[in-house]
């Protein structure tokens, strides 16, 4: 089955020409994809179509066979809660709260994602956080006390709980030297690996592409022009 | 496998039961409260500025509503079983506080033949004469018989109880309220010489000093303020005065004033009760038309209720201002949490991706205004209590006002629901412009 398939989509922002125009785009389940474009490529604005924050202008976004476009507002909620993983470039954890309850929080929202990660999602989150070597003392510690290292795999740990069937990661290693990118990199695609999951790596950073499946360059599916790109 | 619109995914994964069509997302309600908690306690200084703010307007919008309703239970307990007071001509107010709370002056007096034409008239069953004037340190003395001690009522019909010792017997015997004796030091036995006139700085007559006979227990009334004599000691007091002064080069010793008439010759008022409590509007006109000369008779309820009704309008502006002083409190909450909004955007779009949907952000805002309207006005509470018990003593003194340390009654309890529930509509706002945002927002907040 597939895990995505982008068909005919137009988007374009209020007042603006289209700034996403992709004919075809297909993930196959599990299959792990780098997605390349450079800043101001449209990458943001494709990532929010596929969260379904916000809604194309035509075309269907198939997600695990559902077309999200035609779902509402707060089903595309739900459905991103319980079937994607998210991993953003400035991490987004949420600095007060302690590292093991960010990683608890799609649970908290999705009943889906809750009832996969196990009898007891604290144990599974804590299992995680142990595999992704992260020592026991820090999880109670809030995100905002942890170092950038510990917070990307508390955030790759939230995204990865209740084994989500996507992983879209948003430039998640931008913060890092080379050496740990790598290392990271291993890491996540690893873990997605592990819990199952498809993975849309998206980054402007070329040299990334060499790890994945299959690599592709925004630019090239996308046929909208891109200088009224925001 | 064909497309779907069924939100479940196809394939091995055993399908989560279908949630219920709720308007939130699927977190838990008591999850998401604790996230809120989490999260305000994260921004602790700003939230707690409020609350003491909200606190402490709560603090006077009680603390205004308990002295009114202190107030006048303390005055309604003032007097109890008196049909009529008998004073001289003048407001009814005005001998109301004279005679039963001893605050302010009486211009004129009764005369004592007056006097005993009301208390041996048929319809009356008893009398008290009272006699004002004099002072001890600033307590009030009261000149009156020693049946005074037998008769007078407060509270719900309570008689006075003694502490210590027994009424006054001699001309130079004192019974002393409670307070008076507790907060000069005086036990059964001590001397105390009296004042002329009210506060500290009349004459003094000091060349006849009074024995304490007796010490009342507390009633929370104005008895507790007051030292009590006989009326013949206040006559023995004046009888070398004339016209509120000592009559120069005499000079009659204490020993002495025994071999004089001390039967008074005026008093300032007098409590009444009648046999039957029907006869009391004749009684009160038999005083008020009575010939000798020009005398006021009240019944103490209906007295009250004028100085209720006179008090009445700043009561309520007093209770205005403090609910609008609350009102600033609530606004000053809502303003707070509005300019929080804009640095917890990214926050809220963090939720927002892992499924919080817009209710959720609507019941983290909300909640987190209640929690800090609830936790102000129960501070307001704590700090109502600790002033009011620090007051108290102040209260009594100043004004005879006995303010409890008690539970919330029924109508503070009333005000507190209603600033909660005002704040409750003030955490809406920020609870909508939060929902509005989150689905502007999306994934990345715009900042």
């Amino acid at each position: 089955m597939t895990a995505l398939r982008i068909t005919d989509l137009v988007f374009r922002w209020p007042r603006q020409a289209a700034c996403l125009d992709i004919q075809g785009f297909e993930l196959a389940a599990g299959e792990r994809v780098f997605l390349h474009g450079a800043s101001g490529s449209g990458k943001s604005t494709l990532l929010g179509l596929l969260g379904g924050v916000a809604l194309p202008q035509a075309g269907r976004i198939e997600l695990l066979g559902t077309d999200i476009t035609r779902l509402s507002s707060r089903a595309r909620d739900r459905f991103r809660a319980d079937h994607i993983g998210f991993l953003f470039q400035q991490f987004n954890l949420l600095p007060w709260l302690p590292a093991i309850d960010n990683v608890l929080l799609p649970c908290t929202f999705s009943a889906r994602r809750r009832e996969r990660a196990g009898a007891d999602p604290r144990a599974e989150a804590e299992r995680m956080l142990r595999h992704l070597d992260l020592q026991p003392e820090s999880w109670r510690k809030p995100a905002g006390e942890l170092s950038v290292g510990q917070q990307q795999r508390v955030a790759a740990a939230r995204a990865l709980i209740g084994r989500p069937e996507i992983l879209i990661a948003d430039e998640p290693t931008s913060a890092l030297d080379a050496e740990r990118q790598q290392v990271f990199i291993d890491l996540l695609l690893q873990e997605s690996a592990a819990v199952g999951a498809a993975l849309v790596f998206v980054s402007h950073d070329q040299r990334l592409a060499g790890h994945f499946d299959r690599s592709v360059a925004l630019h090239e599916i996308n046929t909208a022009a891109t200088e009224s790109v925001t | 496998m064909s497309a779907t619109t069924n939100i479940e995914p196809q394939g091995g994964e055993p399908a989560s039961p279908p949630s219920p069509g709720r308007g939130r997302g699927d977190g838990a309600i008591g999850a998401v409260l604790r996230l809120a908690a989490l999260s305000a306690w994260s921004r602790r200084l700003t939230l707690g500025l409020t609350l003491v703010a909200i606190a402490l307007a709560v603090t006077l919008l009680l603390a205004v509503e308990r002295l009114r309703v202190d107030a006048r239970q303390s005055f309604t307990q003032s007097v109890s079983g008196v049909d009529l007071v008998v004073g001289a001509r003048t407001g009814s107010v005005q001998l109301m506080l004279y005679a039963v709370f001893h605050a302010g002056a009486a211009n004129n007096g009764i005369a004592w033949d007056s006097y005993r034409a009301i208390a041996t008239h048929p319809a009356v069953d008893w009398a008290l004469p009272l006699a004002l004037g004099d002072s001890h340190r600033g307590f009030p003395v009261l000149g009156t018989s020693a049946d005074y001690f037998r008769l007078f009522r407060h509270g719900e019909s309570e008689a006075l109880k003694f502490a210590d010792g027994q009424p006054f017997a001699g001309t130079f015997e004192a019974v002393l309220g409670s307070e008076v004796a507790r907060r000069l030091g005086y036990r059964k036995g001590d001397t105390i010489t009296l004042n002329h006139g009210p506060g500290e700085l009349g004459p003094a007559h000091g060349d006849k000093p009074f024995r304490v006979a007796g010490i009342l227990a507390p009633t929370g009334t104005p008895v507790d303020r007051t030292v009590h004599v006989s009326l013949e000691s206040i006559s023995a007091l004046h009888l070398d005065w004339i016209g509120g002064a000592p009559v120069p080069g005499l000079s009659i010793p204490a020993e002495l004033v025994a071999k004089f008439d001390l039967q008074p010759k005026q008093i300032t008022a007098a409590l009444v009760g009648l046999k039957q409590r029907g006869d009391v509007f004749r009684m009160q006109r038999f005083v008020n038309q009575y010939r000798g000369e020009p005398l006021l008779a009240v019944l103490p309820g209906v007295a009250l209720d004028e100085l209720w009704a006179s008090i009445a309008m700043m009561e309520r502006t007093l209770l205005a201002v403090s609910a609008l002083v609350v009102l600033v409190g609530l606004a000053g909450l809502a303003a707070t949490l509005l300019a929080g909004l804009n640095e917890r955007r990214r926050e809220l779009a963090i939720l927002r991706a892992l499924g919080a949907g817009p209710g959720d952000m609507f019941l983290m805002l909300t909640a987190e205004g209640v929690l800090v309207t609830t936790a102000g006005a129960l501070l307001g509470l704590v700090l109502l209590t600790i002033g009011s018990s620090l007051a108290a003593p102040w209260l009594l003194d100043r004004l005879g006002v006995v303010l409890g340390t008690r539970w919330p009654g029924p109508e503070e309890l009333a005000l507190i629901g209603a600033v909660i529930a005002t704040g409750l509509v003030a955490s809406l706002i920020p609870g909508w412009r939060a929902w509005r945002m989150s689905l502007a927002d999306g994934l990345t907040p715009k900042l």
